[in-house]
């Protein structure tokens, strides 16, 4: 073992750095953000009035943007991406396989201003089009409240769903495609159909695939540029689909450079401190979801198949 | 290598530490470089300010001027080949930051700063107007063709979200002979802090009380009304696509994208359409009380012709800076810009200074210590 030592010491060194970036991080954050932690405290999470003009800051109309659009985007795009890489790992012919990889992969490679643009000339007159066909019945419903503007949560949601489907569909193959064939074989052994058979070899893969949903989530949260360009920018707190609200990240794309006055800079940089902490929550949240998933699998290593194709 | 390894622990890790070791030694003398490089050209700027020695100057701020400064600065180049600006479109927030700072020389923007920026600086600021800007209104109603005119308090309503059908009253008076359809409004505003939503807001807040109460002045806002589109790109962009919207983008955006824009009153109750003549007469009809530090706000300007809702656009210089060559090269800079630099602003579509202006500014820029 300690031939290794030096090899050790050094790849330590460079994990340390890690701890130390996130660390220099937050606290830079925290130490530029001084002026409005102090100014308004814990109310800075719920005041939901952001008036550069008055001085009076609060990030919940952001925080609210920021959750529900990505919430909201990762339960259309979750069950897309599975499909996707079920599709691809279990059940595509083999001519396709290759051109679904590279078309999902080339997905994340397009820059998010595209995204952005092809959502302002093209989403957002369909969605538009969609607020106006939409019966007067459904109208009353908070969900669907507002007039039809086209730009607003809905179509910040879409567009996020779109981005998120490549990153959570190419995770979500690599895990599957690292389920053992045994396992596979010894469900359709038991006399599992094939619907049987790929549930089986889901729940198997079942904590990799929650990684994969939370890299998506992360993504969603984080997204900046495609969302300032069609989620409305209207700093309010509304369940409404139709309704133009507001994202942390698009706030600080589009204020930081004129905010001059000292106070309203601090407040930018503590709702990038507060993006900082909500992302740290939901990575820690799903470090947690992985490690007692993983627990009880290896709890219980040999029924972890078969209660699925047991009811076959 | 592999003998060191067969050897046994100690020589390889020594191997490893030096690999290690000289990696960093090799990365810090880079940084040293890097940053050293810059600084002994400076301190022989300082050092020597004969004229005819290089320049390089370095300033950020304002994004609206941009096309036009970068133009000046490639232009003043060629003819002193000495000179080198360099300017960075960081927003005019960020210009005031860094100037205050000092990690430029000078600095650019489109609000003049205010008394306690003033105040945080370490020196005296001069204000220096170069060119001017303008706001117009953009509107998207089918099937009207007519171009729209309308009123102060007629804009800061809609925009307050008050007036909220375009077949209201208050337009159609002002608007006699058009068609108003009974349309929604929907009020689009810029997202991103900018100097255009400086300059619309300050109109607004002259002609009503109530937006000068409820929302003020600012590069952003706490808009009552609408949703906000990024740029003027964006502004123009939802504005084209959502029918019975209305919204603000630069004038010069305007003219480069034909679109068409309404007419607004200024303060003599005359209908002006926006122009570079209209917006160079509402300067012209400031310069008579223009206060000696040019910090003027010009929106609602009184007189003939002029375009109420304009505004010039400032560089900010120290009075006293530390370098005396970079001051001296400015100052000369500024002195072309003014003079036969203001035929580049027409045409890029920026409304150039009226003479008044320019021969103030030439007096006030005697302030600036070059030796």
């Amino acid at each position: 073992m300690r031939k290794d030592l030096g090899f050790r010491l050094g790849t330590g060194v460079f994990g340390l750095f890690l701890i130390l970036i996130v660390a220099a991080i937050g606290f830079e954050l925290t130490r530029q953000s001084m002026l409005s932690i102090q100014k308004f405290g814990l109310a800075f999470w719920t005041n939901a009035t952001w008036d550069p003009v008055a001085g009076e800051f609060g990030a919940l109309p952001f925080i609210w943007g920021t959750l529900y659009s990505s919430v909201l985007a990762l339960l259309i795009a979750t069950p897309i991406a599975i499909g996707i890489a079920v599709f691809i790992t279990e059940l595509c012919p083999q001519v396709l396989r290759q051109p679904l990889v590279f078309l999902t992969e080339l997905l994340a490679a397009i820059p998010s201003i595209v995204y952005g643009l092809w959502g302002i000339f093209v989403l957002v007159p369909i969605v538009r089009a969609l607020q106006v066909a939409l019966p007067d019945a459904l109208r009353g419903l908070p969900l669907f409240s507002g007039p039809p503007l086209g730009v607003g949560m809905l179509s910040a949601t879409l567009i996020l769903a779109v981005m998120v489907v490549p990153f959570t569909s190419s995770v979500a193959r690599e895990v599957l495609k690292s389920v053992p064939v045994a396992q596979r074989e010894a469900a359709y052994a038991l006399g599992a159909t094939r619907f049987e058979a790929i549930s089986a070899a889901l729940f198997y893969a079942r904590t990799g695939i929650v990684g994969a949903v939370m890299l998506g989530f992360g993504r969603a949260l984080g997204e900046t540029m495609a969302v300032t360009m069609v989620i409305g920018n209207n700093p309010q707190v509304s369940a409404s689909l139709f309704a133009p609200q507001y994202t942390m990240a698009a706030v600080l794309a589009n204020e930081f450079t004129e905010a001059a006055d000292e106070l309203y800079l601090h407040a930018l940089i503590e709702i990038g401190l507060v993006l900082f902490i909500i992302t740290l929550i939901v990575n820690s949240l799903s470090r947690v979801l992985i490690w007692s998933m993983s627990r009880s699998a290896k709890a219980v290593p040999s029924t972890a198949v078969q209660p699925v194709a047991a009811e076959a | 290598m592999l003998t060191n390894f067969e050897k046994g622990v100690h020589p390889m890790n020594r191997s490893m530490f030096r690999a290690i070791a000289g990696a960093a030694v090799v990365a810090s003398a880079a940084l040293a470089t890097a940053c050293g490089g810059g600084q002994p050209a400076g301190e022989q700027k300082a050092a020597a300010p004969v004229a005819g020695a290089p320049v390089q100057i370095n300033g950020a701020g304002a994004t609206f001027p941009y096309p036009l400064y970068s133009k000046w600065f490639d232009e003043y180049h060629k003819k002193n080949a000495q000179v080198q600006i360099n300017y960075q479109s960081i927003g005019s927030g960020g210009g005031i930051r860094q100037i205050t700072n000092e990690t430029v020389f000078f600095g650019a923007t489109d609000g003049p700063m205010t008394e306690e920026q003033l105040k945080a600086a370490p020196g005296a600021i001069l204000h220096l107007p170069t060119v001017l800007g303008a706001d117009v209104p953009v509107y998207n109603l089918p099937g009207i063709n007519a171009e729209l005119k309308f009123t102060g308090p007629l804009l800061a309503d809609i925009f307050l979200g008050k007036i909220k059908k375009w077949n209201d009253p208050a337009i159609a008076k002002v608007n006699a002979g058009a068609t108003l359809p009974a349309t929604d409004i929907t009020v689009v505003h810029r997202s991103d802090g900018s100097g255009t939503t400086y300059i619309w807001a300050d109109f607004l807040s002259k002609v009503s009380p109530e937006w000068k109460d409820k929302v003020g002045v600012n590069t952003s806002l706490n808009w009552p009304a609408g949703v906000g589109g990024k740029g003027n790109e964006g502004v123009a962009g939802l504005v084209s696509q959502t029918p019975g919207s209305i919204g603000y983008v630069e004038l010069i955006y305007a003219l480069q994208n034909k679109i068409a824009f309404g007419a607004v009153q200024n303060a003599n109750g005359e209908f002006v359409k926006a122009s570079t003549e209209s917006v160079t007469a509402a300067a012209a009809a400031a310069a008579a009380n223009m206060p000696a530090d040019f910090r003027v706000s010009i929106t609602n300007a009184a007189g003939p012709g002029a375009y109420p809702i304009s505004s010039f656009t400032w560089l900010l210089l120290y009075e006293d800076a530390k370098d005396k060559a970079q001051s001296k090269a400015m100052v000369d800079f500024v002195k072309w810009a003014l003079t036969d630099g203001q035929a580049f602003a027409a045409q890029l579509g920026y409304a150039p200074l009226p003479a008044d202006v320019v021969k103030q500014e030439m007096a006030a820029l005697e302030r600036v210590k070059t030796q």
